[in-house]
C-alpha cells in the first residue's frame, strides 16, 4: 500500500484547481438532492481520452481527501488497464492510499461493475459513464427529452422493452438496463450489467455518476429506492450463471467467461477479483483452481 | 346529458397569426362539434395550415382564443393550460395525422411498438395486453398483423399513412387534425384511405379537423367546409351546398378548376 501525504510532484491535490472542485461538488449537491436527475455541469479536459473514465475522475477528484483509500476497478477487476492507470493518477496527484480491498476502501471509482461484497454507510462508489441520457436512442433531441424527464413522461423508455420483447421473445437489455429513481426519474445505471441493479437499490452507500464527454453528472443518495423497469407479464430478471466460480467456487456472482487455450478450453470466475481473492484466501477452492494455481493463485497485491 | 351533448367541443374566436407584417390568417372563427367532420380549403399559401396549426397548440396565436370541453365536460381556455396538461391533451384526446407520416412514426421501432407508444405513455404495463391492442388496431386500419414487429421504414406509403392513423386513434381521441392526410399517395391508394376514414369516422364518433386543397376530398369526408383565401375565410356552410352552389366568386372559382376526368 501507499504511503498517504502528497508527493511534490507539482499537482494540485487531486489534479483539479480547487474552484474547479467546488463547480463540481456544486452539480453533485444538486444531484444528490434531485435522486436520479441529470445535472450539467462544467466538465473539464482530462490528461486521458473521453471513454476512458474523465465524468468519473473528475467527480472522484471532487470528493476525495487526504483521508480516504481509493480503489478503482473496470469490469470488476482491480488489475486491468484502465483500473491500474486511474489508480496511478491519483497516487500521484494526491497521494492517498489506494486499495484493492472493497471492505477497505472509502471511494470506489467503478467500471461498469458493482462489488460484490455490499456496499457500507459512509462509502461513495463513483460510476463511469458514457450516455447519461437513458431516452437518447429512442429520442436524439436533448431539448425534448429533458423536457420528457421534467414533464415525466416516461412512455417511450417502455416502447425500448417492448421491442426488446416483440424482436427476442424477453427484455435483452442485458447492460446498461433503465431503473425509475425513488418513483420519479428513469436513469441510466451506467453499462453496469443488469445482475447489478438490484444493488443499487436502498443501498447504504453514496453512488456518484459523472459523465465526462456529456457534462453531466447524477447522484443516488443513499438508501434510495432504484425500481428497473418491467412489464407485468415480463418482470425484471437478472442474469443467472449456471456453474460456480471455477476459482473460489462462489454461486450468485457475476462471472467472466475466460478463454483458457485454443483447444476450446474455457472457465467462468469471478469478475470481481478482490471478491474471488478473498474467498481463495478463506480456504473456498474452485473446480479449476487446482490446475491454474500458478497463474490465477490467490496471492494478495497492492500497486507496483 | 343533452345539454353536453349540444355543447361545442372546440370554440375558436378571432385567431389571428402574424408573421412579422405578413398575415398567416386573420380573424378566424370556429365551432366545432363532437363528431363532426369540418375540411378546411384552399390554395396553398391561403393559411389553413397555419389555422390548423394553431389549433392543434403547435403554433402560438398571436391574437384569439381557442377553448376545449376535456373528457371531464369542463370548457377550457388552451392558451391556460401547463405544457403537462397541453401535452397530454395532445397525446391522449386529440390525434395529429400529417401528410408525411414519418414525421409522426418512429421509423425505427416495429408496428407494434409505434401503436403501443401511446397506451405505454399512459402507464400500461402489461406486454401482451398492449400487443393484442395493437393487433386490433392493425386489423381495423387494414394491415396484415404478420407485420406487426416490422418497422415502417419497410412499409409502402398507404401503409405508413394507416399505421400513423392506428398510431393516433389508439387511445380513443375525441378530435382528430389531418393535413392533407392522402397528399402524396395515388389514387386508388388515396380512394381506400379516405374510404377507411370514413367509416372510422362513423363508427368512433370522431370530430375530424381536416386541411386539404383537394375538393373531392373535402366532399367526400366532411359535413361543413370552410374557404380560406389570403388568410381569411371567405365562405363558410355545408360541404355539399358549398361546393354545389358557391357564393364567392373564389369558391367559384375553386370548384370550377377541378379537373374532370
Amino acid at each position: 500500500m501507499n504511503s498517504p501525504g502528497p508527493k511534490a510532484t507539482g499537482y494540485n491535490f487531486g489534479y483539479l484547481d480547487e474552484q474547479t472542485k467546488r463547480m463540481i461538488r456544486r452539480a453533485i449537491l444538486k444531484a444528490v438532492a434531485i435522486p436520479g436527475y441529470q445535472v450539467p455541469f462544467a466538465s473539464r479536459e482530462m490528461p486521458m481520452p473521453y471513454g476512458w473514465g474523465t465524468g468519473g475522475v473528475q467527480v472522484t477528484a471532487a470528493v476525495i481527501g487526504t483521508e480516504d483509500v481509493l480503489k478503482v476497478i473496470d469490469q470488476g477487476s482491480d488489475d486491468t488497464t484502465n483500473a491500474v492507470s486511474i489508480r496511478k493518477f491519483f497516487v500521484r496527484t494526491s497521494g492517498v492510499r489506494t486499495t484493492t480491498s472493497t471492505a477497505d476502501a472509502s471511494i470506489i471509482q467503478t467500471r461498469h461493475r458493482i462489488p460484490e461484497r455490499p456496499l457500507q454507510a459512509g462509502q461513495i462508489i463513483v460510476y463511469q459513464v458514457p450516455i447519461p441520457e437513458p431516452l437518447r436512442f429512442l429520442e436524439p433531441r436533448e431539448t425534448e427529452t429533458r423536457r420528457m424527464h421534467a414533464l415525466e413522461e416516461y412512455g417511450l423508455m417502455h416502447v425500448k422493452l417492448y421491442e426488446d420483447i416483440a424482436r427476442h421473445k424477453t427484455i435483452a437489455t442485458t447492460y446498461a438496463y433503465p431503473v425509475k429513481v425513488d418513483g420519479r426519474y428513469v436513469m441510466d445505471p451506467s453499462p453496469t450489467p443488469k445482475f447489478d441493479n438490484p444493488k443499487m437499490d436502498m443501498s447504504p452507500a453514496l453512488q456518484l455518476f459523472g459523465a465526462g464527454r456529456e457534462k453531466r453528472i447524477y447522484a443516488l443518495p443513499p438508501y434510495t429506492k432504484v425500481k428497473s423497469l418491467d412489464f407485468d407479464d415480463h418482470p425484471f430478471e437478472v442474469n443467472r450463471f449456471t456453474t460456480p466460480c471455477g476459482l473460489c467456487n462462489a454461486t450468485g456472482v457475476y462471472l467472466d467467461e475466460v478463454i483458457l487455450d485454443d483447444q476450446g478450453g474455457r472457465m467462468f470466475a469471478c469478475s470481481d477479483t478482490d471478491h474471488c481473492e478473498t474467498r481463495r484466501v478463506d480456504g473456498h477452492r474452485g473446480l479449476l483452481l487446482g490446475d491454474a494455481h500458478g497463474q490465477v493463485g490467490g496471492s494478495r497485491h497492492g500497486d507496483d | 346529458m343533452a345539454m353536453t351533448d349540444d355543447a361545442p367541443l372546440l370554440v375558436a374566436n378571432g385567431l389571428t397569426k402574424r408573421y412579422g407584417h405578413r398575415i398567416g390568417c386573420e380573424n378566424v372563427d370556429l365551432t366545432l362539434y363532437a363528431g363532426e367532420v369540418l375540411a378546411i380549403v384552399g390554395e396553398s399559401g391561403s393559411g389553413k395550415s397555419t389555422l390548423l396549426q394553431m389549433l392543434s397548440l403547435q403554433m402560438m396565436q398571436t391574437r384569439g382564443d381557442i377553448s376545449y370541453r376535456m373528457r371531464d365536460g369542463q370548457m377550457r381556455d388552451l392558451t391556460l393550460l401547463n405544457e403537462a396538461e397541453r401535452r397530454l391533451l395532445m397525446r391522449t384526446d386529440w390525434g395529429y395525422v400529417s401528410q408525411d407520416a414519418t414525421l409522426g412514426l418512429r421509423m425505427s421501432v416495429s408496428a407494434g411498438g409505434n401503436v403501443g407508444e401511446r397506451l405505454m405513455g399512459l402507464g400500461w404495463r402489461h406486454y401482451g395486453n398492449i400487443r393484442n391492442e395493437a393487433l386490433d388496431w392493425l386489423d381495423r386500419v387494414e394491415i396484415d398483423r404478420n407485420r406487426i414487429d416490422d418497422a415502417p421504414r419497410a412499409f409502402s406509403g398507404g401503409m405508413r399513412q394507416r399505421l400513423l392513423i392506428a398510431k393516433n386513434l389508439v387511445t380513443k381521441p375525441r378530435l382528430v387534425f389531418m393535413d392533407e392526410p392522402t397528399g402524396g399517395l395515388d389514387v386508388s391508394v388515396q380512394a381506400r384511405i379516405i374510404d377507411f376514414l370514413r367509416g372510422l369516422v362513423a363508427d368512433l364518433d370522431l370530430a375530424v379537423i381536416i386541411v386539404t386543397h383537394d375538393l373531392a376530398v373535402a366532399r367526400l369526408l366532411s359535413t361543413r367546409i370552410m374557404v380560406m383565401r389570403d388568410g381569411h375565410v371567405i365562405e363558410t356552410g355545408l360541404t355539399d351546398q358549398v361546393l354545389d352552389d358557391p357564393h364567392a366568386p373564389y369558391t367559384q372559382l375553386l370548384v370550377s378548376s377541378v379537373l374532370q376526368a
